[in-house]
């Protein structure tokens, strides 16, 4: 069975990063679980951590008045779920429900703001990771945003 | 030893009637240029009374007027607003017609060809040249059209080398002119030569040698073939507009966001002018059409231009949205794509385009201005 | 004076009569007919990625790419979306009415020039259909072709195309079928995202995989950058173009691109050859 620190250490995400940042990471690190159907955080609420996804499929979620809910992204096996908690006001701007049962690595967000606080070092390196992923789903909601399917 | 056949003869003026009435009875539909509202334009003739003797013209960018000249000459012009293409690439014609029987259809009467083959008389080297830039485009890709083929066919085509340019005119620099080269049964050069009207012919084909041997004429001189030379390099020398197409094809594609393109399409109307008269122009678009019954329909086929706004459309829109687009298109094909696509110039020089533009956009000086030679501004 | 030799023996503007055998329904614009010879003519065969243009009586034609398994000859079967008159017309004919056909026209997937390699098929909405043949052959020929990864995406979940084959595709030898939509209600329990974030569940081996997209241009942009991004040479991805199209054999000129004439250059270019055409706005 694989440890948390192996885990975090291969992970493509963190790769390049200090032995010492990678420690402190699985100091913040926990195994968790989500049964199908569980919301895994909801909009408005407090963001306090951040999840590497290791099995299973997650759905964002956005609800507006007089429409049924909308799924607008799913995240699966490896990719990173949550940024709010890097940045203020550090509140969830979707729901993020499981629609199967997932495992996640979750880490804990309120901890490592601090420690970046204290250590800029730490602070760029994962905000430079961030602002990567950031980066591609904006371009990839802007295509959703396209509508390249409509017939007009 | 084989006897070198005869090139060449000199005709008077009058024997240009024997020269149609030859071809009038071999059952040619004869066309030739006439004068009409005030332009020349093509159309049947039988006699050299239907030519316009006597007439010139004075071409600028946006401006065209018919004046007389003194001396009688039947070919003393330029080229006018049609072109060939008015008989060989028909502006509006059936393709086809069909009928329902027994729950499928059937396609009927495929568009016959003309009962009789044309003659050409009075085709000047832009427009010959403009008829093989179409030959190479409708008869020798991919596919053959029928209708251009049926109709290009057996055309029997009576040249005349241009002793007289208007300012629009830029076949010299082309290379496709005053002087016409090949392609041709007869070639005329009109000789004014102090009240002594006639004409020097050149034999083509053999189609050409049999009629020539029908009329009256005597051996060619020096002294002939000086002034036809003199003619003709009077008619070069004249030419004011040149277009540069050293390099024409890279300098066109690599200058896509040009900003005289925008500053051309402030001017170009998208009126289609310039698609209508240009002699190689050949876009068509197809219309299918039923009657109230809904058993008989028909394809009809008619000239289309880039200039119009959904001639690129595809669901959701329009690709060439703007006048900007379009001129760009319609410049960019004929000529640089052309010569991708089809091995030459779609462009002539035949300076009909500069004529015709109501807002007088002169092509050679659009080239130019790309190339950045011209102070980018206005005209 | 040119005599001309006729080329042709039939006129390449005159239809063909084929029998409509069925419409059937795949979404809520978009049916698939299927057509038989009729009176026995027969144009001829169509390679993976060709078209025809299809005539609805006294209507008007339209070019719609083959979107059945090209290799039986008995039948020809077109996925149409209706979205004007005279595609509107076809997909309302009942069985054994009569559709014009002419074709087949245009370039073809290099189906068959990627034997022994992976194939990466991209496609976008209804732009499944025109690649559906493309994975018949492989399939019918399974051995002969590395492994098959088909990524697809559509607007949302009841816009996607042949969901009874989506779902048996995978269970074939090295077959990896992946899809996504753009936007779905709750119950969906699917990928929700471009067709670009597939990219990373798809397992092929970019050094020898040839790739085949088919969708919305900008769409085919975006999915031909990862592809390239992902390692897969540009002279190796390929790409379905669509143009404004009237006589399809070249004489029109409506759809002319830069240089090209997609009814006869194309439909199908590869990526390294018009790359910076795509990127020419209003070209």
């Amino acid at each position: 069975m694989e440890t948390l620190e192996r885990i975090i250490a291969e992970h493509p995400f963190f790769a390049g990063l200090d032995a010492q940042y990678t420690n402190l990471l699985v100091g913040c690190a926990s195994n968790v679980r989500f049964d199908a159907g569980v919301y895994i955080f909801k909009e408005g609420q407090e963001a306090n951590e951040f999840y590497l996804i290791r099995h299973g499929r997650v759905a964002l979620e956005i609800f507006a008045p007089q429409r049924k809910p909308t799924i607008i992204e799913t995240l699966g096996e490896g990719e990173i779920l949550g940024w709010s908690w890097l940045l203020p006001p550090y509140q969830w701007r979707f729901h993020a429900r499981a629609v199967e049962q997932t495992r996640a690595i979750a880490l804990d967000g309120r901890c490592l703001r601090t420690k970046c606080e204290e250590n800029h070092d730490l602070g760029y390196e994962l905000l430079k990771r961030f602002a990567k992923i950031i980066e591609r789903r904006l371009e990839a909601t802007r295509l959703q945003l396209m509508d390249v399917y409509a017939a007009d | 030893m084989a006897v070198a056949k005869q090139q060449e003869g000199v005709i008077a003026s009058n024997e240009l009637g024997t020269l149609i009435a030859a071809l009038l009875r071999r059952e040619y539909e004869v066309i030739g240029p006439v004068v009409r509202d005030g332009a020349i334009v093509y159309d049947s003739i039988e006699s050299t009374k239907d030519l316009p003797a006597g007439w010139t013209d004075e071409q600028e960018p946006g401006r065209y007027r018919l004046k007389r000249r003194e001396d009688g000459a039947l070919f003393g012009y330029a080229v006018g607003p049609q072109s060939w293409k008015k008989y060989l690439h028909p502006a509006n014609i059936r393709l086809w017609s069909a009928e329902r029987e027994n729950g499928t259809f059937r396609i009927l009467n495929q568009e016959p060809r003309p009962k009789k083959r044309y003659a050409f008389v009075g085709v000047r080297s832009c427009d010959l040249a403009a008829i093989g830039v179409q030959d190479r485009v409708l008869l020798e890709d991919r596919h053959q059209d029928p209708i251009y083929a049926g109709r290009r066919d057996g055309v029997f085509i009576v040249a005349v080398h241009c002793i007289h340019s208007v300012s629009t005119c830029f076949c010299a620099s082309m290379g496709t002119g005053p002087r016409v080269r090949a392609g041709y049964d007869l070639a005329l050069t009109e000789l004014l030569d102090n009240g002594d009207h006639r004409f020097l012919v050149q034999i083509g084909s053999e189609a050409g040698r049999e009629v020539l041997a029908e009329l009256g004429q005597r051996e060619a001189t020096d002294e002939d073939r000086q002034l036809a030379q003199a003619a003709v390099d009077g008619a070069a020398a004249a030419q004011v507009r040149r277009m540069d197409t050293t390099n024409i094809r890279e300098l066109l594609y690599s200058n896509f966001e040009h900003p005289r393109w925008g500053n051309v399409a402030e001017r170009c109307l998208a009126c289609t002018n310039c698609t209508l008269v240009c002699p190689t122009c050949f876009c068509t678009t197809v219309e299918d059409t039923s009657d109230l019954s809904g058993d008989h329909a028909e394809r009809w086929r008619r000239l289309d231009s880039c200039f119009t706004l959904d001639f690129s459309y595809i669901h959701g829109g329009n690709v060439r949205a703007s006048t900007k687009a379009r001129y760009r298109q319609w410049m960019t094909h004929k000529l640089a794509s052309w010569i991708d696509q089809f091995g030459s110039s779609g462009c002539v020089g035949c300076g009909r385009c500069i004529t015709w533009c109501p807002v007088g956009i002169d092509i050679t000086e659009e080239l130019e201005a790309i190339r950045g030679t011209v102070a980018n501004g206005n005209t | 004076m040119l005599r001309i030799e006729p080329r042709e023996l039939s006129n390449p503007m005159a239809p063909v009569p084929y029998a409509v055998r069925s419409v059937s329904r795949e979404t809520s614009d978009t049916f698939t007919l299927v057509l038989q010879p009729q009176n026995g003519s027969l144009i001829g065969s169509f390679e993976p990625g060709q078209f025809g243009m299809l005539w609805s009586f006294g209507v008007g034609e339209v070019p719609i790419s083959m979107s059945g398994d090209t290799d039986d000859a008995s039948r020809m079967v077109y996925t149409v979306r209706s979205v004007g008159q005279a595609s509107r017309a076809l997909v309302s004919a009942r069985s054994g009415a009569s559709v014009g056909v002419r074709g087949p026209f245009g370039t073809s997937w290099p189906v068959d020039a990627a034997r022994g390699r992976d194939v990466i098929i991209v496609a976008g909405g209804v732009g499944l259909a025109p690649v559906r043949p493309i994975i018949y052959r492989v399939l019918r020929n399974r051995t002969d072709y590395g492994r098959l990864i088909i990524l697809y995406g559509t607007r949302r979940p009841q816009d996607l195309l042949f969901r009874k084959e989506l779902a048996l595709w995978p269970r074939q030898p090295d077959t990896q079928v992946l899809t996504t939509v753009d936007s779905g209600r709750q119950g969906w329990r699917g990928r929700v995202g471009v067709v670009t974030t597939l990219f990373r569940y798809a397992k092929f081996r970019p050094d020898r995989s040839v790739a085949m997209v088919c969708g919305p241009e900008i769409m085919m942009r975006f999915a031909a950058r990862e592809l390239e991004a992902q390692g897969v040479a540009t002279s190796d991805i390929y790409l379905s173009m669509e143009r404004n199209m009237k006589c399809a054999v070249g004489f029109c000129g409506h759809c002319q691109w830069g240089p090209h004439f997609i009814c006869k250059d194309g439909p199908v270019f590869p990526y390294d050859r018009i790359r910076p055409l795509l990127e020419r706005h209003e070209l």
